[in-house]
């Protein structure tokens, strides 16, 4: 993470135009080399398919370069928690999963991994879900969350009750984590949104259920922020959440949110729910714990209509 | 007539059938197709007999097939489709490849019948299957312990090994196979087949069939069918040198040389000693038209002939015994459940879980039915995506010991999902007529402890088991005006899938459970209604 952010900092905004150059055939990222001083904190988009409004958005940032360079391995976390079908919109959008692939890909990327720590058997999960297909046909690997020895104990710095973790070694070792989360309902958290989501790419998660849940999703969150949260608020799941009984529970809302501060990400997804981001129990702590803001109106927000 | 062909062809067949249900029982990732595994298994016996008792289908009725082949030409059930048949055999072929060569072309000597035993033992599984205990029979099922042993002994070691494969590819940055997590282990579903296994590979090892003629029942049931079948083996005594080399590889020690007869109700119909015999003095005869008079003479009565392990067979009969009469006993287990090591519990929880009823797979219709024709061959255990089933103990009582029940500690059973019942060779567990029918079917009722529950003892959000629900009959409501969220239960809708039960992170004892339902019932689907106006999310951008 250190090395990264070093990398961005002392190169900046230089190498990524040199970068985006080189990739001039890429039809994807052309609008890269227009837009790649975004000053944006978070870019929200609505009204368009998920992978239309995830161009848009991505354009705006500064495009996907800015975060994958050549030669990179990217971990893309999407919600595949649930043996569902896209419809249920318990998982997340497999459209945009595999856009998100694309983008990397295109961005010269050596590999794109994608995995989930179901809840339901993985398997189905994958393959219900609609991402496994999706992801192989962008041309990025699936890889199972669902055994133990793929998670490594790992200290979260300054936590008071999630001290330690099991993570999934692709997050350990890759050079970018995008985070790619599905908006919710959620029984017991309220709404489950970007923070909650990294539960899924730890191994142990019945101690967060019973250490104070929403405080363990915050403190979580200062292990390893992703380098990008792509919220899918395309199709939102209103009630009965996590899973979600019938696609009554669901409501097309077109939307889409991008922004690297998960805490920010968060907030402003919430609004789009109709709540309050303090009324989120882990939103609020997070933003208390400053891994983020939740307040909205000290951002750079850029919104598309698509 | 030249028969050495025969020998070949049993030894090609049953090694297709054997590899095939080792395969089916160690596959682990559903790779063999559902329709596969029901054709496999569609020959044997037991399972077959037990599913057509229980549906009344013709078409489940592959014991009707082997019942006349074997009228027709003797037990070749027991030498090309039973598993545990040729299983023995190999442990025969190991034994035989690994003896001096003196000993070796001796291997077998005639012996006479353990008829008080394997009588005995047949009478006693027919009579506490009436009484309503399956246990005997499950105990030496042949079928059924060849499930047992592949799924306990030889899966973990096909896990493992390819969990070690695994490691090695995604090492080279190869990701096409995926490992896989070993099912819970229960050092009391090993018990009986460690006994089991120890014994067949004992008397395979020094006595060659000797299991199928005395301990197995249905080696037995297909031995009085055998007796009367249309083509017997035969010897030619007019080209008989009296070498003895039919009675040196006959693996059920049946020729009997100073007779020249063969005991047809043994011969298990391996063509063993038609491939020894160089003087082509073995043939098929005709033995309900032929000329000849009927070679077999039922040889011995009880008591006479060295028995093999009096003691052990004295155990077995105990075992019979005690099987019938524990029947109908249920007792739930009252021992609390493993600690799951891997969560230290902030609080230890107090009130243990004490389910009335264990919980019956879905399929089963009701735990007696289940309990009465499952045979425990663990193909729905190893077949279980979900590691839910597991073989039980004492949960269903005496009579039910190594049958599968619902192991909420080990997973959840998936809502979706019909795999045990779809292949379930005994008809203890029929299929759903569609996916809304198992949907509908409760086979237990989640029930709620709250003095366990972590928003009750901690004070903070917890809301694991309500998450998994896929009915949201565990759904989160207020608690107070505490602001936090509390688990409430419509048993209406509950189906028992355990989804609740599985993730719920008390320790040592769970804040919910499920009670099974003795009698599976049907219920209501979650009603469905439409979101109100003030549950819609923004139509504008809301910052």
């Amino acid at each position: 993470m250190d090395r990264r952010k070093f990398l961005w900092k002392t190169l900046g905004t230089g190498f990524t135009l040199g970068t985006a150059k080189a990739m001039a055939h890429d039809k994807i990222a052309e609008n890269d080399v227009l837009l790649n001083n975004s000053e944006y904190d978070l870019i929200a988009a609505m009204g368009g398919n998920p992978d239309e409004m995830f161009d848009k958005a991505i354009a705006a940032m500064g495009g996907i370069g800015k975060y994958v360079k050549r030669g990179q391995t990217v971990v893309v976390k999407p919600n595949i928690g649930w043996d569902a079908t896209p419809e249920r919109a318990a998982n997340t959008n497999p459209i945009l999963v595999k856009r998100i692939v694309q983008h990397c890909k295109d961005a010269g990327a050596k590999d794109v991994f994608v995995f989930d720590n179901t809840c339901d058997n993985w398997n189905r999960c994958y393959e219900n879900s609609g991402i496994q297909r999706a992801v192989r046909e962008a041309g990025g690997r699936m890889v199972s969350g669902a055994t133990e020895s793929y998670y490594q104990n790992v200290q979260i710095p300054n936590a008071t009750r999630i001290k330690n973790a099991k993570v999934h070694e692709l997050i350990l070792n890759s050079d970018v984590f995008i985070n790619v989360p599905v908006l919710k309902h959620h029984s017991s958290t309220r709404l489950t949104i970007a923070m909650k989501n990294l539960m899924g790419i730890v191994w142990d998660r019945q101690f967060w259920h019973q250490n104070d849940l929403n405080r363990c999703i915050a403190e979580f969150t200062r292990f390893r922020k992703p380098d990008l949260n792509v919220i899918d608020a395309y199709a939102i799941m209103m009630r009965n959440g996590p899973r979600g009984v019938s696609t009554a529970d669901v409501v097309v809302s077109k939307s889409l949110i991008i922004s690297p501060d998960p805490v920010a990400a968060d907030a402003a997804a919430a609004k789009i729910f109709g709540m309050e981001p303090h009324e989120v129990g882990h939103i609020r702590i997070a933003d208390e714990l400053g891994v983020g803001t939740m307040d909205l109106s000290k951002l750079n927000i850029h919104r598309i209509r698509v | 007539m030249k028969l050495y062909f025969l020998k070949h062809l049993r030894v090609v067949v049953s090694l297709l059938f054997f590899v095939a249900i080792f395969l089916i029982f160690v596959d682990f990732r559903e790779t063999i197709p559902n329709s596969w595994i029901n054709a496999t298994l569609y020959l044997q016996f037991l399972p077959s007999l037990l599913k057509f008792i229980s549906t009344l289908a013709l078409a489940s009725a592959g014991f009707f097939i082997i019942i006349l082949l074997t009228a027709l030409f003797g037990r070749v059930y027991c030498s090309s489709i039973c598993p545990l048949g040729t299983l023995q055999d190999i442990f025969t072929w190991i034994h035989k490849k690994v003896s001096p060569l003196k000993i070796r072309k001796r291997f077998f000597r005639f012996s006479m019948p353990h008829n008080f035993w394997r009588y005995g033992i047949l009478i006693l599984c027919v009579l506490s299957f009436l009484f309503g205990s399956i246990f005997l029979i499950n105990l030496l099922d042949p079928y059924s312990n060849f499930g047992r042993f592949s799924s306990n002994f030889a899966q973990p070691v096909v896990v493992y090994a390819n969990n070690t494969l695994v490691s090695w590819l995604e090492k080279m940055n190869y990701y096409w196979l995926f490992p896989t997590s070993l099912r819970s282990f229960y050092l009391t579903s090993f018990i009986f087949p460690v006994i089991m296994i120890v014994v067949v590979f004992w008397l395979s090892w020094k006595h060659g069939r000797l299991y199928c003629n005395t301990l197995c029942p249905v080696g037995t049931f297909l031995g009085l069918i055998s007796r009367y079948s249309l083509f017997k083996l035969a010897i030619n005594t007019e080209d008989c040198n009296n070498c003895n080399s039919c009675v040196y590889s006959c693996k059920a020690t049946c020729i009997d040389r100073k007779k020249k007869e063969i005991d047809f109700s043994r011969c298990i119909a391996c063509f063993n000693c038609i491939k020894a015999c160089d003087e082509k003095a073995i043939y098929f005869k005709n033995d309900w038209f032929g000329r000849q008079k009927p070679v077999l003479a039922l040889a011995g009565a009880e008591g006479d002939g060295p028995s093999v392990s009096k003691r052990g067979f004295l155990g077995m009969l105990a075992a019979g015994s005690l099987a019938i009469m524990g029947f109908r006993q249920n007792e739930g287990s009252k021992t609390p459940p493993p600690i799951n090591t891997n969560v230290v519990p902030t609080l230890p929880t107090t009130v243990p879980v004490e389910p009335d009823y264990p919980v019956a797979p879905p399929g089963a219709g009701s735990i007696d039915h289940f309990n009465n024709y499952c045979t425990a061959c663990t193909l729905c255990v190893k077949a279980c995506p979900n590691h839910v089933l597991q073989p039980s103990f004492l949960q269903y009582g005496f009579k039910g010991i190594m049958q599968p029940h619902m192991d909420y500690d080990s997973g959840f059973c998936n809502y979706d999902c019909v795999i045990c019942a779809e292949i379930c060779p005994t008809g203890a567990l029929l299929k759903f007529r569609d996916i809304d029918h198992k949907h509908t079917t409760q086979i237990g009722k989640a029930k709620f402890i709250k003095e366990n529950c972590v928003v009750e003892t901690e004070g903070t959000d917890c809301g694991a088991c309500s998450e998994h629900c896929p009915t949201k009959a565990v759904d989160m409501v207020p608690y107070g005006d505490t602001g936090l969220f509390i688990p409430e239960i419509d048993e209406d809708i509950c189906i028992g899938c355990g989804a609740c039960v599985y993730p719920c992170p008390t320790r040592p004892y769970k804040a919910i459970y499920v009670d099974g339902n003795p009698q599976h019932l049907l219920v209501d689907k979650p009603e469905i209604q439409e979101l109100d106006a003030d549950q819609l999310p923004a139509d504008d951008f809301p910052f």
